[in-house]
């Protein structure tokens, strides 16, 4: 699976004065097995990229090869493309609407024209695959705690088996252990189906701790694209743009300041941990 | 973004129509429609368009803004024109082959185009001079008499209220729920009549529960700010009657008289 | 006299299954005793389904206790003739920024819990302009609530609220759905009221780093409150939260995990800032 960005371009309220340009030149190559973090601002064009990934918006110039296809070309098949790039909004608990959790999850492979015994098979993984107990299959979606709403919400994206999983803000609302229980998860299904995850997120904590990429992006373009370690030394420029970096790495960069020698590229807690440790000869 | 759009248009400007009391422009705006509809003459058009035109001077509000809402409008105007035009029988001015064009026909489609502009900029003016809120205001005002036969005045002109203020939102959720089902490979689009009914459920089942999930969240609200009920509420924005006020009222009442004197009594010129 | 005081708050509520027929009683809160003076900041922290936002909707009498009471400035919650009393002396600000809202223009929102309580216009108008200021959005009181942020919009709730003229102002996870700005914004509002105003805040949350500023923190589990204390003496108890599916800031982990390996480093630090002057103290003393 090969997701090519190819100088995207995207305008809301076009033709007005209030015409603002939410992607402008986006270029991105986006390949399989990878775990990619998307960060920025709100309104610096994330959502907005992530819809023309599915074909759900389309691009003022510029378009999107999946595969080697232009995904934007005249007959070309949105559906089958949506199977395969999967998109999980924010507060995805808000689409549910089945009469039991089990039928939701079949809406997505359903309508991919597959045969029902498929359809049944892949929303029973599917469930398996977040962690939901059979006991809860025939519920009413609307029965179960808003983590489990959650849970069925990615479910019913994954019963279609997608290459790459979108994931938009999929920690929002929920609490510490929730987020943490979730992430987790992600990863093993990032690692075990070789699937590549693109995370949409706020949390520098968060992204730090899972991916191995981030794409990070301002006003409508891609300012950096890099390992984690790269990305958050920019710390400075980062908060230019209204973000920030992990909390360890201002620790890191005061105690360096204060005259502490100590290697600043760590990201995570545990990194952190090492390097203070190794600085007070303890490692 | 989609719930950035404005509802009902108004446009910000300092002029006399802006600081009139809703209830004037009510009162006036639809007093003005009815006047487009009883028995016309050329007059009567004339003395309406002149009207007309006073109001939108005195509104400031710059003049393609009143005449938006016309483009949506042009296409029913030319059927009815043609229609009227060539369908209408009366004394023929001019012919081809089988179509012709009557004195009646002209007049009968000539009056339409009038009617429906004005009735339409008319009603412009008034939302383009006057709040969302203030025009609820007004109505309930106007329709406190009511009261006195048990009619919820203060609980509709609430409902009004908060319905303006949730459309942009919900307008935003509907958007937000195709494009997920969407994503989940729905089709919208493609299939019968009733395919294409069903495949609305998984929008409306969802949007309805967060409809009815925000009504809660909002009553709760409500609650927690003391509102019980229209009984001992006061007003931020009262409305009361200025002078400005009286003297429109004044002129409506010549208006109307000079509308049903050119109407009834004056003969008919055409 | 206290603020607010809770003493052996029981709420329990009957789960019907879809038949309407009974399937259980859960108790949502389970013998809370909870205080607070006036002017104080105190935080209730817990796990979605801890029971804490239950124990919120107490405090302004939208929830009657099943046993126990509750006292908000003196007045108990069961007496219907001060209900109306209470919900005016403590306000409160719900967790989404969309459904709390019912005026169409900023300043109109503000005036409403005004308008309910029949103060007159001139009074109406000079309580939203004092709360708009207060909150720093006077400049958008004319603005559709539409343009705004989440941000912005809670801190034109929390104005809502206090041109109610609140003794206290209960927030019910006030952040959850803002973005990382947002949350800074309006927890620099809370703690801005709290310390220039002197407006007792109640604080509802899941998130571990705006509990720092409070007074008093109360984290509850299972509708059990479970500990209490400063900031400093709960967030010490690492082990505990983590089991209470709760968190604690980057800075207090990163310091329980130095701990755990073997530096000597003081109990309680809640920020960076505390973090990076006990290593550089400790590191000195070497």
């Amino acid at each position: 699976m090969k997701l090519i960005v190819d100088h995207l371009r995207y305008e809301y309220n076009k033709g007005t004065q209030l015409s603002v340009a939410a992607l402008d030149d986006v270029n991105l190559v986006l390949k399989a097995g990878e775990f990619i973090g998307l960060i920025g601002h709100t309104g610096s064009g994330k959502s907005t990229l992530v819809q023309h990934l599915n074909a759900l918006l389309t691009p003022d110039s510029g378009t999107v090869y999946f595969d080697g296809e232009d995904i934007f070309e005249k007959g070309y098949d949105k559906k089958s493309l949506r199977g395969k790039v999967g998109l999980v909004f924010q507060y995805p608990e808000h689409q549910l609407f089945e009469e039991n959790v089990f039928k939701e999850v079949c809406f997505g492979p359903h309508n991919l024209g597959l045969d029902r015994r498929t359809v049944e098979l892949r929303a029973y993984e599917a469930l398996k695959q977040v962690g939901m107990e059979d006991e809860y299959f025939y519920q009413s979606p609307f029965d179960l705690s808003g983590g489990q709403k959650r849970r069925v919400a990615i479910a019913s994206v994954l019963a279609m088996k997608p290459e790459i999983l979108i994931l938009d803000e999929p920690t929002a609302g929920l609490d510490p252990k929730g987020r943490t229980e979730l992430l987790d998860r992600i990863k093993t299904l990032q690692k075990e189906a070789g699937i590549t995850v693109l995370l949409v997120s706020h949390s520098m904590e968060d992204v730090a701790e899972y991916v191995d990429r981030i794409i990070v992006m301002d006003h409508g373009k891609v300012q950096y694209d890099d390992t984690p370690r790269e990305v958050f030394s920019h710390y400075q420029e980062l908060e230019q743009m209204g973000l920030s970096a992990p909390q360890v790495t201002y620790i890191l960069s005061d105690l360096n300041e204060k005259g502490l020698v100590l290697d600043q590229t760590a990201t995570t807690i545990n990194e952190a941990k090492d390097t203070i440790l190794k600085c007070f000869g303890m490692r | 973004m989609l719930r950035e759009i404005t509802l009902g248009q108004y446009y910000q400007t300092n002029s006399v129509v802006h600081r009139m009391d809703a209830r004037t422009k009510l009162i006036a705006t639809f007093a003005y429609i009815i006047s487009l509809f009883i028995r016309t003459n050329i007059y009567v058009y004339l003395i309406a368009a002149f009207f007309l035109s006073v109001a939108i001077i005195a509104c400031r509000v710059p003049f393609k803004h009143i005449v938006k809402g016309m483009k949506a409008i042009m296409v029913l105007l030319l059927v009815t024109v043609i229609l009227n035009m060539f369908w209408t029988r009366g004394e023929v001015i001019f012919q081809i082959w089988k179509i012709s064009i009557t004195w009646e026909g002209l007049r009968i489609a000539l009056f339409m185009v009038f009617r429906l502009s004005f009735l339409i900029l008319g009603s412009n003016i008034m939302t383009l001079t006057t709040t969302p809120s203030n025009l609820t205001d007004g109505l309930e005002s106007i329709m406190r008499p009511l009261k006195a036969i048990r009619v919820p005045v203060h609980e509709i002109a609430m409902m009004m209220s908060i319905a303006l203020r949730f459309i942009p939102i919900l307008m935003e959720e509907t958007d937000k729920i195709m494009k997920a089902q969407l994503a989940r490979g729905a089709d919208f689009e493609n299939g019968n009549l009733i395919k294409k009914a069903k495949s609305l459920v998984p929008i409306l089942v969802p949007l309805f529960i967060s409809a009815f999930r925000r009504a809660n969240d909002l009553a709760m609200a409500m609650e927690a700010r003391c509102y019980r009920g229209g009984d001992g509420r006061t007003k931020m924005k009262p409305l009361h009657y200025e002078g400005r006020d009286y003297l429109t009222f004044l002129i409506l009442i010549i208006y109307l008289a000079a509308v049903i004197c050119l109407g009834y009594y004056v003969p008919k010129f055409w | 006299m206290r603020m607010i005081d809770v003493s052996k708050l029981v709420f329990e509520y009957i789960r019907r299954d879809e038949d309407g027929n009974v399937e259980g009683i859960t108790r949502a809160v389970d013998e809370v005793n909870l205080h607070c003076k006036g002017g104080e900041f105190i935080a209730i922290l817990g796990h979605n389904g801890s029971g804490k936002s239950t124990l919120a909707k107490h405090l302004n009498a939208i929830l009657h206790p099943t046993e126990g009471t509750v006292l908000v400035d003196g007045k108990d919650t069961m007496d219907e003739n001060e209900i109306w009393n209470i919900r005016q002396s403590a306000g409160m600000v719900f967790q989404n920024p969309d459904n709390q809202i019912i005026g169409q223009v900023v300043e109109e929102d503000v005036g409403f819990g005004p308008e309910n309580m029949g103060v007159p216009t001139k009074e109406i108008w000079e309580r939203v302009e004092e709360s708009l200021k207060a909150v720093g959005m006077y400049d958008y009181r004319k603005y559709s609530p539409n343009k705004l942020s989440g941000g912005q919009k809670q801190r034109v709730s929390i104005a809502s609220v206090i041109a109610m003229h609140p003794k206290c102002i209960i927030l019910d996870e006030p952040t959850a759905m803002l973005d990382p700005m947002g949350r800074k914004e309006v927890i620099r509002a809370v703690r801005a009221l709290n310390d220039v105003e002197k407006i007792t805040m109640i604080l509802i949350t899941h998130y571990m780093e705006e509990v720092v500023y409070a007074d008093r923190v109360y984290v509850m589990d299972k509708g059990k409150i479970v500990m209490s204390g400063t900031p400093k003496e709960v967030f010490s108890r690492v082990e505990e939260l983590k089991s209470m599916r709760l968190d604690v800031p980057q800075a207090t982990l990163l310091a329980y995990e130095l701990k755990k390996a073997g530096l000597p480093l003081l109990d309680g630090i809640l920020t960076r800032k505390e973090l990076v002057n006990e290593l550089v103290r400790l590191k000195g003393q070497k």
